[in-house]
């Protein structure tokens, strides 16, 4: 194998590249961002950066890191169409023939059908991070739509440097995709103690020059509207190259697509849920970077071992450090500890374990969900100590 | 400018001029030092920046923050008492010569 072509130059794509430079590649690496500039961290830019603006802390490597290791970063090119007969990557007027593709295109914001939603601004990417915090140059009315982990990150730092917040989600509580009833109350409670303005069941039906309005009627006065309603795979280059796409590129556990040719990994990748076996589609840097040390280390052949690293996750938002080891349903039951940890199962199996500022419990959670699964019975043998389990 | 020396698990040294204020973890990735992966970027969210400090630099390098011991946790490597996250461990002059030694693995 001469020639791997990378799609996608986010945290994902780039461990790609040095997992294989790493693992013994020796031949032609090209990785292509669709952003200009070097590849960067997205997690920090709705936490450190918007408080203090330092894009430099974002950048993952250096410009000479490239050089050095032989990685060809291409950025500012989108990636027009895959011909999987002849091996190639087309964009523009330029082509790259690949003997592996590796799809790490990552997701774009979900941009529902809101009238006057192209007043609101995004925060996704670097350019959308600097956009907004230069709009909150003085104090604003900040106004969000979606109270999933960017809008309430983004609230409790607007809020801590002094701005007046307003959070609109559509859902019941909030975070609901991602954590236990429980912890969606623990948040609300903070918000709220924050001075934020939270309403719930509250799809957002207007955006206008005054601000946005609510389903209810109800008009909520903003100088500052900001997204946050969650993302949707970037699958289109797969879809039109014949792949198999469903809520993103389907692939197998060994995260290859139903072409040999091609992998996918990272938030645009559906693959097999270790533990269940269902697909699922994880929005994190675990799952990009692992993902792609799985991909490298397949392909130069230091092993053949199928995907099955725990998933976590982990959010900060004001003085609470929020970590979700492994992986829950929606309707998993939950069960409070003592100390705030809350227990996530799937039938009798620990399927996840949800914490606040309690990094230790997280870690064992996350060394023990790596083992043979948990009954609950032998987790209440121990009191809940899921390091003597 | 700060002298540190990465000595990898197989004796390899690689010595680097870092820049005051940067942290040891920092410091690797920006010289491509293999060997330090710094996954959350220096958000002690994870273990992949750990590294032994050199006995003789201990003292001045100091104790483990908050929170280090817990994230250590999950360390892919044996822990020692000289094991630190390199993410937390900032470059100032009178580290200058700093000495680590890395784990064989971090994920």
């Amino acid at each position: 194998m001469d020639n791997i072509v990378i799609v996608g130059a986010g945290q994902g794509g780039l461990q790609a590249a040095i997992s294989l430079r790493q693992d013994g590649f020796t031949g032609r690496i090209t990785l292509i961002g669709g952003e200009e500039g070097l590849p960067y961290q997205r997690p920090p830019l709705s936490k450190a950066y918007l408080k203090t603006g330092d894009a430099g802390a974002l950048r993952l490597r250096p410009a000479s890191f490239f050089a050095k290791a032989g990685i060809d970063l291409i950025g500012g090119l989108w990636v027009d169409h895959i011909d999987r007969n002849a091996q190639t990557v087309m964009a523009g007027d330029r082509v790259f023939p690949y003997d592996h593709l590796i799809l790490a295109t990552g997701t774009r914001n979900l941009r529902p059908p809101i009238p006057g939603l192209d007043r609101a601004l995004d925060l996704r990417t670097l350019q959308d991070a600097s956009r907004l915090r230069a709009a909150l140059d003085r104090p604003k009315r900040c106004a969000v739509i979606g109270g999933g982990f960017i809008g309430l990150e983004f609230a409790a730092v607007a809020a801590g440097l002094g701005h007046d917040v307003t959070i609109a989600e559509a859902a019941p509580r909030l975070m609901a995709r991602a954590v236990s009833p429980a912890m969606s109350e623990r948040f609300h409670a903070l918000h709220r103690d924050l001075g934020t303005t939270l309403h719930l069941n509250a799809p957002v039906t207007d955006v206008t020059e005054d601000g946005i309005t609510l389903q209810d009627g109800s008009a909520i006065g903003a100088d500052v509207v900001l997204l946050a309603a969650g993302v949707r795979p970037n699958t289109h280059l797969a879809k039109v190259a014949g792949l198999p796409v469903e809520n993103g590129i389907v692939v197998d556990a060994f995260l290859l697509t139903n072409d040999p040719a091609i992998s996918a990994l990272g938030d645009c990748a559906v693959f097999p849920n270790p533990n269940t076996g269902q697909p699922v589609r994880l929005e994190s840097v675990q799952a990009a970077t692992d993902h792609a040390r799985l991909i490298s280390r397949r392909i130069t052949g230091k092993s053949r071992d199928p995907y099955a690293a725990v998933p976590w996750f982990w959010s900060d938002q004001a003085d609470a450090k929020l970590q979700i080891a492994g992986l829950a349903a929606p309707d998993d039951e939950a069960l409070a500890g003592a100390d705030g940890t809350i227990w996530r199962f799937a039938g009798d199996r620990l399927s996840a374990v949800e914490t606040v500022n309690n990094a230790k419990t997280h870690m064992q959670a996350r060394k023990r969900l790596a083992g043979v699964p948990i009954d609950r019975a032998a987790l209440f043998g121990t009191g809940f100590d899921i390091s003597a389990v | 400018m700060v002298k540190v020396t990465y000595v990898a698990a197989d004796g390899t040294e690689t010595i680097v001029d870092a820049d005051e204020g940067s942290t040891v973890m920092q410091t690797a990735l920006d010289n491509s030092v293999d060997g330090i992966v710094g996954e959350c970027g220096g958000a002690m969210m994870c273990a992949t920046c750990h590294c032994y400090v050199d006995d003789a630099w201990s003292d001045k390098t100091g104790p483990r923050q908050d929170g280090e011991d817990d994230m250590l946790e999950c360390a892919a490597d044996a822990v020692k008492p000289s094991s630190r996250l390199s993410c937390q461990i900032k470059l100032t002059d009178a580290l200058d010569g700093l000495v680590v030694h890395l784990p064989q693995d971090q994920v």
